[in-house]
């Protein structure tokens, strides 16, 4: 097991949280929440050890050229693939815009 | 074409109960809007014993407590995640679940009528907390006990994961247990009992075998289970619902223990054991 951090530039927090996803075989949770403005933190605490620039070339590609809202992301990971990650991410952005 | 469109409408209907995690489980039954989450993920009570020995840990332990209604009757649930760690109830996880009945008890001792839905997904304690599961399981035992002298404590096992080990007791203590076809209910879980008994006598991997005994047909047709019903969230709602309001049963099932130990006494434990024999010896002689 192994816990990671990643920082991204960020504009406003959002003013919702969500969680979506389980820690399940092959899927992860994540805790989405208002941070400081100008600053998206990323925790990740994964069963899957080594994995480091994986998670961090994932997080690059889905927030390269955006400004991103300034959240506070808790992921507790079961072995998922990056392909689930980014569909649990995407889900849990959706879902603090509905709030 | 059309024909079959017809015959497969009763299906698309449906909306799996089983399908759900414990939250959406847990707002599924408690009508609409009524939902309130007691110490929710937010507040990360997590186990403090899985990261130090290298397990993920997840923002509820596993355990969802919410407050709400159930056809206007107030309930408390506890629902267990099945998907993590199996649904194993740790120190946090069993906590939670022994500190929301032992509340419901309170309120009823001050006049609030607080009935409880356990919805049962657990292969018992986690291992990785031992004793201290084992304790939280033995405070729900006794908390269940003590609540169901006021207001009905249901448990529901819907399956996949079923339910095991020290929470088959606790499905055993509560006033009322609906269970699907896809639950199991046993105390040892089929692994567990390959490795005792051997593989010619028990074949955890022989699933029409391990449902034949264990399912929630065979619990149900054998008296151990009140309701059995499909896997379909309205379905499950309304039986929930129809048990809360029968109020408590004459004689809860395990003040029975005396008439299931004699009938227990007469079963011949010699040739293998089959589904049709159990049920006929639980049920006795019919009228």
């Amino acid at each position: 097991m192994e816990t990671l951090s990643f920082e991204f530039p960020a504009g406003q927090p959002p003013r919702g949280r969500t969680l979506v996803g389980c820690v399940g075989s092959g899927d992860l949770e994540v805790l989405i929440e208002p941070g400081q403005a100008g600053t998206l933190t990323i925790k990740v605490q994964t069963s899957v050890n080594g994995a480091e620039q994986r998670w961090q070339h994932l997080f690059a590609r889905m927030f390269d050229g955006q400004n991103p809202p300034a959240m506070a992301i808790d992921i507790h990971d079961f072995g998922a693939t990056p392909g689930v990650v980014r569909l649990r991410l995407e889900q849990g952005f959706e879902e603090i815009g509905h709030d | 074409m059309t024909d079959n469109a017809a015959l497969l409408e009763p299906y698309l209907q449906r909306r799996s109960f089983v399908e759900l995690g414990a939250r959406q489980r847990a707002k599924a039954l408690l009508d609409a809007g009524t939902f309130r989450e007691l110490l929710d993920p937010f507040q990360r009570v997590m186990s403090p014993w899985l990261s130090r020995q290298g397990v993920v840990p997840q923002a509820d332990d596993g355990v969802v407590i919410a407050k709400g209604s159930i056809a206007g009757l107030p309930v408390v649930i506890a629902a267990i995640e099945g998907a993590f760690q199996g649904g194993s109830l740790g120190e946090v996880g069993g906590a939670k679940i022994a500190g929301a009945l032992e509340l419901a008890a309170e309120d009823n001792r001050n006049g609030i009528p607080t009935r409880a839905v356990l919805l049962l997904e657990t292969g018992g304690v986690r291992l990785q907390e031992a004793n201290l599961g084992l304790a939280a399981i033995a405070d729900i035992h006794a908390a269940i006990v003590d609540l169901r002298q006021y207001q009905p404590v249901i448990g529901v096992v819907a399956g996949s994961v079923g339910c095991f080990g020290g929470m088959s007791i606790a499905a055993g203590l509560c006033s009322y247990l609906l269970v699907t076809q896809e639950a199991r209910l046993g105390l040892n879980g089929p692994q567990v009992i390959e490795q005792e008994a051997g593989l010619e006598e028990y074949d955890s991997r022989d699933r029409p075998f391990i449902w034949s005994l264990t399912g929630g047909e065979q619990r149900f047709a054998s008296g151990l289970a009140d309701g059995f019903v499909a896997d379909d969230v309205a379905q499950i709602q309304e039986q929930v619902s129809r048990l809360l309001q029968k109020g408590l049963p004459e004689q809860q099932r395990s003040r029975q223990a005396e008439l299931f130990l004699q009938r227990l006494a007469r079963l011949d434990a010699e040739p293998q054991i089959e589904p049709a024999t159990v049920r006929d010896l639980y049920q006795g002689e019919r009228s």
